[in-house]
């Protein structure tokens, strides 16, 4: 894999506030693993969420005053790196719309414009190897709608799978299907959600893995959810915190 | 709605037949749409140019619709416009009516389930026979389209040998295809026969030519369009197209989307009633174009783009919340994504207002739509526009899901979040006292088919922080 030359010396790290309060062994094992490449990684404090929810919900005032705090936060020309498809999108893909009309708009579309997935990050951008020290484990991939169709980086997050060499990476069925998550859609149309990651688990079973890994906190958080619900016998992890796993035996 | 909307759902996800049969048929649909745009760079460019050719249809949508008319007055199509259902109900039943007509043979039209032009006719004692396969299995059911293109997809085999032993007199039970397709044939060649009107849809008008594009599978399009000597041709104003070298391309993506087809078995384009000295044809055809509501929908640049529609029913096929759920759930007449942003802006979001929240915002719908409209960005469109308090606007019903409460949260929701510190103690409360959360509102929601968020101790914030990673 080759990296291209544009490699920084200093980056942000946007840590989405699912991470925060629920994966954050997953932002610790993004920030270490980009720190190893020799990455300066800087993570200002004063960040909070991407704005999707307020984004989604019909209250677009609200979503443009908690993105415009995120702007603000990230102020210097570095990459921002973020480890969800989902709220790399919103921040890369809809921010300028969001600011449509605003006066911050030319704000707003440098920092969409400074937006990196982080599994596009390493591959892409640092180019990584990894050497795999882990037991031979079969493990599945779940993309998340976002990363699937607005990111487009789901292709990025495998490769970094087949990096490893002891883990057999087995897809779904019906990989390109929505987990039901949605945000506020898994609470707002409970019955709905709830028979979409009814139909995901399954498929996640059926492939024998132990482990699903994604890119996305919300979908894990939805599928690991529902799984440990119906006592499922697998397991979800963050794409970061497993390769941080793997690479130390 | 609401109540409804989720008694409909909840009653469509507990019947496991009907959730069998679509998850069966709408992954036949995918696979095939597959089949034909296994390409996805030429596919790429089919769909921009479909984009484009509707995009600047629209933009001259008046002018054309006028063109039209001069058109096909021009060749002996009379032209009726109907601002309203009502309107276009009661124009049908003029020229039925005026023909002494009593049997009327129709062919499938979206158009006519929006007049719900069946019943209004049964009302004034027209006898209407559903000559498209699908439709006809659900007319003998008493039933209404569950699906744009496959009305009948909620029935499987079993089903639809069960209502034709029922309703057909002299029908006997059989599952094979077969015998029940001639089973259909038989009993509607007579009804073709006897119709004094043919009624049909349209899926393109083209301006230039004053001609009518009709295209199917089964030849009863034909037949209503051919048999009877009065033909009343349905449409949606915005199925208008400049010209006739629209057609290819729009065709290649209609039927490739619709049924994974590269051409339809057929493709009529009506152009005039019959000539003198032609020896078929009908002798009068009638065109109502119907706006219910689309030149208001017309009037805002972002809420047009839903006018782009061919309804090819893809994003139907392709919707997680769709095939798991059926077109019956939505309790309207165009299901799935297409009606969950088209329906608010017909009946109005106080009717329809749940429709745009019945959706994950994946984008699947968006991925595959043949002319490119942006599903999802209408989706949080109707999602602000039911919520806000800002007067004025064109969607009906705007403002009417507008709750102090939720505004009162959204509000709470965006401190929190432009307050770090106030954010991360919360967040830091969240890991201590997660567990003990009271499992109402929407943690009760999520509890229904999982288990609670599993908080963290500590947060990434306070990790980073005792870790050195440089925070400034």
């Amino acid at each position: 894999m080759t990296s291209d030359s544009s490699k920084p010396a200093r980056v942000y790290f946007f840590g989405t506030c699912l991470v925060d309060a629920v994966y954050p062994e997953a932002g610790v094992a993004a920030i270490r693993l980009i720190e190893r490449e020799g990455v300066r990684v800087t993570f200002p404090p004063g960040q909070t969420c991407c704005g999707q929810p307020a984004y989604n919900s019909g209250f677009p005032e609200e979503a443009r005053r908690v993105a415009r705090h995120q702007i603000r936060t990230f102020p210097d020309d570095l990459p921002i790196v973020v480890p969800s498809g989902s709220c790399a999108g919103m921040m890369k893909h809809h921010y300028p719309a969001l600011f449509a009309g605003d006066p911050e708009l030319p704000a707003a579309q440098a920092f969409a414009a400074r937006v990196v997935e982080w599994s596009e990050f390493m591959v892409a951008t640092l180019g990584v190897a990894y050497e795999d020290r882990g037991e031979p484990i079969r493990v599945t991939w779940h993309s998340s709608c976002h990363a699937l169709r607005e990111m487009r980086v789901v292709e990025h997050s495998k490769a970094l799978i087949r990096l490893l060499r002891n883990v057999e990476l087995v897809e779904l069925a019906r990989e390109a299907e929505c987990c039901g998550f949605g945000g506020t859609f898994s609470v707002k149309q409970p019955a709905i959600s709830g028979a979409m990651v009814a139909d995901k688990v399954d498929d996640i079973a059926r492939t024998g893995a132990a482990r699903v890994l994604s890119g996305d906190g919300g979908c894990l958080m939805n599928i690991t959810g529902a799984a440990a619900r119906r006592e499922l016998p697998f397991e979800g992890q963050h794409l970061a915190e497993f390769i941080w796993e793997r690479i130390h035996g | 709605m609401d109540d409804g909307f989720q008694q409909n759902v909840e009653r469509a996800l507990a019947d496991d037949q009907l959730r069998r049969n679509f998850a069966f048929a709408m992954g036949n649909f995918i696979l095939k749409r597959k089949a034909v745009f296994s390409d996805p760079t030429e596919t790429e460019r089919l769909r921009t140019v479909g984009e484009a050719i509707k995009r600047r249809a629209l933009a001259r949508l008046p002018e054309l619709l006028e063109a039209l008319e001069a058109a096909c007055t021009r060749n002996g199509i009379r032209v009726h416009w109907a601002e309203t259902a009502a309107v276009a109900n009661r124009m049908v039943l003029e020229i039925i009516e005026s023909h002494a007509a009593t049997r009327v043979a129709k062919g499938k039209s979206m158009v006519s389930e929006e007049m719900h032009l069946n019943a209004f006719l049964a009302g004034h004692d027209i006898e209407v026979v559903e000559t498209d396969l699908g439709e006809f299995i659900i007319q003998l059911a008493g039933e209404t389209p569950s699906h744009i293109i496959v009305p009948a997809i909620h029935k499987n085999k079993a089903q639809i040998a069960t209502i034709f032993h029922d309703k057909i007199p002299g029908a006997p039970y059989t599952e094979e295809v077969a015998e029940l397709n001639a089973i259909a044939r038989r009993t509607l060649r007579r009804k073709f026969q006897e119709a004094g009107v043919g009624l049909s849809g349209v899926n393109f008008a083209v301006a230039e030519t004053g001609t009518l594009c009709l295209v199917e599978n089964e030849g009863n399009g034909r037949m209503c369009t051919t048999v009877p000597p009065v033909h009343i041709a349905l449409m949606g104003i915005e199925k208008v197209v400049e010209s006739l070298e629209d057609l290819p391309p729009l065709l290649r993506l209609l039927t490739g989307s619709a049924t994974g087809q590269l051409v339809t078995t057929y493709v009529n384009l009506i152009t005039s009633p019959r000539r003198p000295g032609e020896k078929d044809g009908p002798t009068e055809v009638h065109l109502v174009l119907l706006d219910n509501g689309r030149s208001r929908i017309y009037q805002d640049p972002q809420l047009r783009r839903t006018l782009q529609c061919v309804r090819c029913g893809t994003c139907l096929n392709h919707c997680p919340v769709y095939t798991r759920i059926g077109g019956h759930a939505y309790g309207c007449v165009y299901p799935g994504p297409i009606g969950s942003i088209l329906t608010p802006q017909m009946e109005g979001l106080d009717k329809a207002g749940e429709l745009p929240l019945a959706s994950s915002l994946c984008g699947a719908c968006e991925e595959v739509c043949p002319v490119k409209i942006p599903i999802t960005g209408l989706l949080r469109r109707l999602r602000d526009e039911a919520v806000s308090d800002a007067p004025g606007g064109i969607v009906p019903g705007r403002g009417s899901r507008r709750s102090l409460s939720e505004r009162l949260a959204w509000k709470a929701w965006a401190w929190l979040n432009t307050h770090p510190h106030l954010n991360a103690a919360a967040t830091a409360l969240l890991g201590v006292f997660g567990d003990y959360l009271p499992p109402a509102g929407p943690l009760e929601r999520w509890m229904r088919y999982r288990v609670e968020p599993q908080f963290s101790a500590k947060s990434l914030r306070r990790r980073v922080k005792e870790e050195k990673v440089a925070h400034e």
